[in-house]
């Protein structure tokens, strides 16, 4: 039984504006690749608790101190568009 | 012989005898990639200028009695998935290309202050997503030994500079075997240490839980050499490991007596190529006749690891990812609004590889499913973490092939993901449990290609393990060397 995925709404999530060529191409990619991984599923995992680091760290605290930070000149040298020390985009809202 | 020949040891040990300076080492390694960067495209950027300064300064440090240790002055190639501050960091993308970091990865500035000379940057598949080095933006890297096939991936580029003598050393990043794999078809030693023991701080991301960066080498001497000038805890990485670093040195000529070798049933059979398993039984019987005992071991989760890994990795990287989105760094293609400029700019500047598994990855996380498959895939690999620390009750060290196959032809498998994903089958486990593992040369196929034998030791198992890679090295007497790196002689 194949995976049914709505790859419209994925790319949409992943702010992918991808051609309809493109999404179907994706997700009969994506349906093969997941009907493989899709193995694990039928594997019983009961009282196993998920993995988050190999070596079983978890928090990690550091002192709050001031440092310096990096050259604020340096950073905005490598944006698409800056002005007056800001990252510059265009309207995150409509009729702004 | 050219300097550009030399081991890391043996180098060394000319700067400081006066034999040879590390303006005689870069200028070696320069005139070797102007050789062979038309055929193989080893590097995306060469920093003539830079290295030429780091040389220099190497050279009148030592002359003034100032001495880094053993990468003082040592040309080294680096992955280009490392920030470098003033110097290109692509990660192979469109969507980076130009981009000049403002800091340097922790690792590139313990390279920095250990006096190493950085040659430049090297290819890899874009975000280090492939195993092939052909899903680079700039063009695919070559394999020294056979320029129609593949260098491995992602760390191609890294591997074939090493094997080839356009760098001396160089290092790779391993989230699924994207070292060991290229070191494996491109005849070098690549090593991924124990998760945490080397910082990823300026790392370019991928899977967070799994990425690690390690050496490439021409010998297990040098790639020890070279992951001990980097390695410990770094407070810039919540994930690198407070503890200290295993003391790798004082048993790394012990030899085989009595090392417990376990071999992996679940890495051998279909699909894996005849001579590749014969290399590997013909070195099983020379460490058994010297005092190592073999143990067949079965380890019944390795066939779910890469199922497990497609679907944990991939949804790691869709996270880290969203960072790519035209407003502080990189690409923009303009938008009406700011979510069109972004979704535009994500389409245009990631490749094929990398959207896919951006797709399969949101779509693995996103309502309804993320228990379901990223949940259970690390579920698993906690069985899988559990599987491995108990077989090594019984034996010290793992074995398999590093990779099923030798290295294949370009385009052999760019149409077929899944074929491509399948190569790297024997290095997944590792990366899963975090535990260290490295690929040595064990021989040549009749076609004149590069086999390599994987040995894996348990969480902080570095000890054993780099006296088990030693061993095999001197047994396998390994010296062959691609015909492309003798062209200049």
């Amino acid at each position: 039984m194949p995976i049914e995925i709505d790859i419209t709404h994925v790319a949409r999530l992943a702010r992918l504006a991808l051609t309809p060529d493109e999404l179907d191409r994706y997700r009969s990619q994506l349906a093969l690749i997941l009907d493989h991984a899709a193995r694990v599923q039928a594997i019983n995992t009961t009282g196993l608790a998920p993995t988050a680091h190999p070596l079983g760290l978890t928090n990690v605290f550091r002192p709050d101190e001031v440092r310096p930070p990096l050259d604020v000149d340096e950073v905005l040298s490598q944006a698409p568009s800056a002005r007056d020390g800001y990252f510059e985009v265009p309207p995150a809202l409509e009729g702004v | 012989m050219s300097l550009a020949d030399l081991t890391i040891a043996e180098a060394g040990t000319q700067l400081r005898s006066g034999d040879a300076t590390s303006v005689d080492l870069l200028e070696a390694v320069i005139e070797r990639a102007s050789f062979t960067e038309a055929q193989l495209h080893c590097y995306l950027t060469i920093d003539h200028e830079g290295a030429r300064k780091a040389a220099e300064s190497a050279d009148w440090e030592l002359a003034a009695g100032t001495d880094r240790g053993p990468l003082h002055g040592i040309p080294l190639a680096l992955k280009d998935n490392f920030c470098t501050r003033g110097l290109t960091t692509t990660c192979s993308s469109q969507i980076l290309a130009g981009y000049v970091p403002p800091y340097d990865a922790t690792v590139v500035s313990r390279l920095r202050s250990g006096g190493a000379v950085i040659v430049g940057k090297t290819n890899l598949d874009e975000f280090a997503m492939g195993s092939s080095t052909e899903n680079s933006a700039f063009g695919p890297t070559r394999n020294p030994w056979d320029p129609e096939r593949v260098p491995g991936g992602s760390s191609g580029g890294s591997a074939a500079a090493v094997a080839v003598g356009s760098a001396l050393g160089g290092f790779g990043s391993d989230t699924g075997g994207s070292i060991r794999q290229p070191a494996s078809l491109c005849g070098v030693v690549g090593f991924k240490p124990t998760y945490g023991l080397v910082s990823r701080y300026g790392l370019v991301a991928f899977a967070s839980s799994l990425d690690q960066i390690g050496p490439l080498a021409r010998n297990v001497g040098d790639a020890l050499t070279l992951f001990e000038a980097v390695a410990g805890h770094d407070p810039l990485d919540s994930t690198s490991y407070p503890g200290p670093v295993p003391e790798m040195r004082s048993d790394l000529e012990a030899g085989p007596k009595g090392i417990r070798v376990g071999v992996v049933s679940e890495l051998s059979g279909d699909g894996y190529e005849p001579e590749v398993s014969t290399a590997m039984s013909k070195m099983l019987n020379q460490l058994a006749d010297d005092g190592a005992e073999l143990v067949e071991v079965s380890l019944p989760t390795f066939e779910l690891a890469l199922s497990c890994y497609y679907l944990i990795a991939p949804a790691e990287a869709s996270a880290n990812l969203a960072r790519f989105d035209g407003v502080r760094y990189g690409l923009r293609v303009d938008g009406e609004t700011v979510e069109e400029m972004m979704a535009r700019t994500r389409a245009e500047g990631f490749g094929p590889e990398v959207t896919r598994r951006i797709l399969l990855g949101t779509y693995s996380l996103s309502a309804g499913y993320y228990d379901a498959f990223y949940g259970q895939a690390n579920r698993l690999r906690t069985k899988l973490i559990r599987e491995i620390a108990a077989i090594h009750e019984q034996v010290d060290v793992l074995v398999s092939p590093t990779s099923p196959t030798v290295a294949f032809e370009l385009g052999a498998k760019t149409q077929d993901p899944l074929a491509m994903y399948l190569s790297d089958v024997c290095t997944i486990p590792a990366d899963l449990a975090g535990t260290p593992a490295i690929s040595v040369p064990v021989g040549l196929d009749h076609q004149g290609l590069p086999i390599g034998l994987q040995v894996m030791a348990p969480a902080l198992g570095e000890a054993v393990m780099f006296r088990t890679a030693k061993a095999v090295e001197e047994r396998a007497g390994f010296t062959a060397r691609p015909a492309l790196a003798g062209l200049p002689t």
